[in-house]
């Protein structure tokens, strides 16, 4: 079986895997990151979303392959230490989270959108695809102009 | 220190009477409606079983003898106060209402308490469901009595250590305050606490003096949900318990009829293959290598329980099954309607999911359960071990919605571990999880309302659905407080609930609901708002179309014919705030609609955009909610934006279509549940001020958006939608089977 180095969450690791093994099975199943969660296994649910040298992908249809050598960033590893990301801010204050099984994703699109554009438009946010099933979209529009405006 | 149930709970509402049940029998109609000489007052209609005593009720009732022991409460050396609760947080925000409630009492900074969900506890017998948007209206009387007793507890042992009497002290952030002014904490105080003998008398606050309960309040574990480091089921690490996915038949309730595990045992990773009762079960080192090896089993497969139904046989069968009108449309003016509702997949987030470890001798189970002492009975005769030997741990929830009730992923889990002799990790794909999981039942609606000189002298309501799964304990609640409910004759379980729950909030004259269910061997279940959101949504848009007949406006309308004020209220209040009537653009238009249930009301007023008639979008929302007595405003408005998001999706695009004994639906791709792009750019949600006792609040707001949605769509298009989802195409290209 092939190994693979990649940065993930600032610390190089090695793994050993198929080289089509989606990276979500990587990070969950054997280095135990966790923060990614499935949720359709086929890139359209979004609740995998973590970030490739910066940029929104889903981990569930990235092969590991594709990440050997890059630098891979979940959910946990956003925040510097103990100051979150303003993103994360944003969500605590305005209480975005139900079930929260979304959330890593949804925050995950919004840091890469945010990354990109600073003057965020209702269009933008429009066209984050993710999944919320307890429906907190308004909260989340709501959280991204704010952490837009803190940017 | 520990505190369960040491001081008797007193009775926290009032006793409920049982002169009272026995006087609204449910019956056939009394058909003696004499058409009124006057067009001056409505014609009041008799309350309805769900008036005189609704499932919260009936739920609480079943709860009453094991309230005390509710509530479990231990005060640490740090000062920390943990609350077991016999409770399922799945994002309802539950454990952040009771932890208020705890502060409150104790006089505790929020920070300082945390909750816990509780292991199955099987002596609480029927106390440990969580469902009917109920747990407040059930814990907030035991658990401010518990946190009540604790603080007399801490009290006492302050007045003991440091001699003086109890009366001449205080609480305070955390602390007793002697009569000096020195605080001391109540870390300091838990363990002389807890030697003290005897009861101690408390009562819990009176509401008026509520500092924190009824203020606004962030989630207690929104900082680890945000920071990816909240845990759900599967991001448990438990020794041994290894990925499991399973391969599942081609059509609902399908069994395995043989397998070739060839060429699946050979691929990389896997580590164990078995047959259980549902499918085929794949353990490997990862989920992806399971679900390789899954797809690469060849299965043939025994005949499901309904292969041969489609769509278009369900409907007609449902259509068949709609009991008749008692009233004659001859006579009077009338109006009839009828409507479909399509399945809908409950599609939490978080697939279904467990974790199990089944010994020779005993067995342990993480996983997120509503109904966990039945899971636990169950689970326990289905590997054949005694139930003391089961323990079940009940896990947050990634939503639920009315999914888990059902504890077949945990039952699944347990069955795989016996058979493999192995612990398990098993996870639902999402395909399964929308084709095999559970769904809420397929409806349709017969209503007709007749009327004259100004007043509505009928109200009738057929609901045929195929049969809503209650097998997850409802039904032992319904046996044991059978005597008292408001209901008669030989109800089946599913018409008691309906009766319990649906009530029409009018004065219509004579009304009359009926529920006919069509039993399906098919997975179903209750679905936020059980019958009510295609029930009452159904009578909201009636009512728009009464309404018109009538000649009136839809807000004049219900203004007059709803029946309290504290429901005018609710009204009045989104039709200001939501400026009713405003001039709105070609193509755009408002909608309303109302609900009562709970305990609580809630009225919604929607602007939709459906310029486009195939591709509506709901613009904004305004939502007025009367919860009798709001414990975390914040929390109730997330509950509230949450059924609107249903809503709006039900109503417009999500379903699910049965083909050939299968949903063909699989994925987000094609079970169409709202995205950002579907969701209003402005939503408000208006809290009205506290009255009384706490209502319900977890399902309220669906049924009201429903009626908004669809009134607001035929007001915008000229359409008046019959059949839900609205927008309803097999879009894409199902998975194979
Ligand atoms: S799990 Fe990755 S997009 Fe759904
Ligand atoms: S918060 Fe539950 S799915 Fe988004």
């Amino acid at each position: 079986m092939p190994t693979y180095t990649m940065i993930v969450n600032g610390k190089p690791v090695t793994v050993e895997a198929p080289a089509d093994m989606a990276l979500l099975w990587v990070l969950r199943d054997k280095l135990g990151v966790r923060g990614p969660k499935f949720g359709c296994g086929i890139g359209v649910c979004r609740a995998c979303t973590s970030h490739l040298n910066g940029a929104e992908i889903q981990p569930c249809v990235t092969p590991v392959a594709e990440c050997s050598g890059q630098e891979v960033t979940t959910i946990e590893g956003l925040a510097s230490g103990d100051d979150l990301h303003p993103v994360q801010e944003a969500w605590l204050e305005q209480d975005v989270a139900q079930c929260g099984y979304c959330q890593p994703g949804q925050i995950m699109a919004a840091a890469a959108l945010l990354r990109t554009k600073q003057e965020i438009t209702d269009e933008d946010i429009d066209r984050i695809a993710n999944v919320c099933r307890c429906g907190t979209y308004f909260r989340i529009r709501q959280a991204i102009k704010s952490a837009a405006a803190k940017m | 220190m520990t505190c369960d149930n040491e001081v008797p709970v007193p009775e926290v509402r009032a006793p409920v009477r049982r002169r009272q049940f026995l006087t609204f029998l449910v019956a056939a109609p009394v058909l003696t409606v004499a058409v009124p000489g006057t067009a001056e007052a409505v014609i009041p209609t008799l309350p309805q079983p769900a008036e005189v005593l609704d499932l919260g009720d009936v739920l609480i009732l079943a709860g009453t003898p094991t309230a005390g022991a509710l509530a479990v409460l231990s005060v640490g050396e740090d000062g920390v106060v943990t609350l077991e609760l016999p409770r399922a947080e799945v994002g309802q925000g539950i454990t952040t209402a009771c932890a208020m409630l705890v502060a409150e009492e104790l006089d505790l900074p929020l920070g300082k308490v945390r909750v816990t969900l509780a292991d199955a506890r099987p002596e609480l017998l029927m106390n440990q469901l969580t469902g009917g948007s109920n747990t407040m209206r059930s814990v907030y009387g035991p658990v401010r009595q518990a946190a009540a007793a604790a603080r007399a507890r801490l009290l006492a042992a302050a007045a003991r250590k440091h001699g003086v009497a109890v009366e001449r002290l205080s609480t305070k952030d955390g602390a007793v305050i002697l009569p000096d002014g020195r605080p001391i904490v109540y870390g300091l105080l838990t363990s002389a606490a807890a030697q003290l003998t005897g009861t101690f008398a408390a009562q819990p606050k009176p509401a008026e003096e509520h500092r924190l309960v009824g203020t606004p309040q962030s989630r207690i574990d929104a900082r680890a949900m945000v920071t990816g480091q909240f845990k759900y089921t599967l991001d448990q690490d438990v020794p041994g318990a290894m990925p499991t996915v399973v391969r599942r038949p081609p059509t609902i309730n399908g069994s395995v009829r043989s397998v070739d595990s060839a060429a699946a045992k050979a691929m990389p990773g896997v580590l164990a293959i078995g047959v259980v009762p549902t499918g085929v079960a794949v353990v490997a080192e990862t989920f992806g290598q399971a679900m390789a090896a899954r797809d690469a089993l060849k299965v043939t497969w025994n005949a499901g329980t309904i292969d041969a139904l489609s769509d278009k046989e369900i409907r007609a069968k449902l259509q068949a099954a709609a009991l008749p009108f008692v009233v004659p449309p001859l006579l009077t003016q009338h109006l009839d309607m009828d409507f479909d509702f399509a399945f809908v997949s409950h599609a939490p987030m978080e697939t279904n999911s467990a974790i199990a470890d089944v010994r020779d001798d005993r067995a342990e189970i993480w996983a997120g359960l509503k109904s966990p002492i039945v899971a636990q009975q169950t689970i326990a005769a289905a590997i054949g071990l005694p139930e003391s030997a089961v323990k079940v741990h009940v896990m947050q929830g990634g939503g639920s919605f009315g999914r888990r009730l059902f504890f077949d992923a945990a039952l699944e889990a347990a069955q795989i571990s016996k058979a493999l002799r192995r612990p398990v990790k098993l996870m639902w794909d999402r395909k399964d999880d929308m084709r095999h999981g559970r769904a809420r039942a397929a409806s349709h609606h017969k209503l007709r309302a007749t009327f004259g000189l100004g007043n509505v002298l009928t109200f009738e309501h057929r609901v045929a659905s195929v049969e809503t799964d209650f097998r997850h304990g409802l039904g032992e609640i319904l046996t044991a407080t059978a005597a008292k409910l408001p209901v008669g004759g030989n109800l089946s379980f599913a018409q008691t609930v309906f009766l319990t729950t649906c009530k029409v909030p009018y004065n219509f004259g004579v009304v009359t609901s009926l529920l006919n269910e069509v039993p399906l061997r098919m997975h179903t279940g209750s679905w936020r708002s059980v019958y009510s959101a295609n029930t009452r949504g159904a009578e909201e848009i009636l009512v728009d179309q009464l309404a018109k007949k009538m000649g009136k406006d839809p807000v004049e309308f219900r203004r007059e014919f709803l029946k309290t004020a504290r429901q005018r209220a609710v009204l009045n209040k989104v039709v200001a705030e939501g400026e009713w009537g405003k001039a709105m653009p070609k193509g755009f238009a408002q909608g309303i609609g109302f609900h009562d249930e709970y305990k609580s009301c809630t009225a919604c007023l929607v602007e939709i955009d459906a310029r486009d008639p195939k591709n509506p979008r709901v613009v904004r929302a305004t939502i007025a909610v009367d919860v009798g007595r709001p414990i975390n405003p914040r929390g109730l408005e997330a509950q509230m934006l949450g059924g609107l998001t249903d809503a709006i999706s039900t109503t417009l695009r999500a379903g699910l279509h049965i083909d050939r004994g299968l949903p063909l639906e699989g994925s987000y791709s094609q079970f169409h549940y709202a995205r950002q792009k579907d969701a209003p750019l402005d939503v408000k949600i208006h809290v009205m001020p506290a009255t009384g006792e706490p209502g319900g609040a977890g399902e309220l707001g669906v049924p009201a958006a429903v009626g908004a949605i669809a009134n607001a769509y035929a007001r915008a298009t000229g359409i008046v939608p019959r059949s839900f989802p609205i927008i309803f195409p097999v879009d894409f290209e199902p998975f194979p089977r």
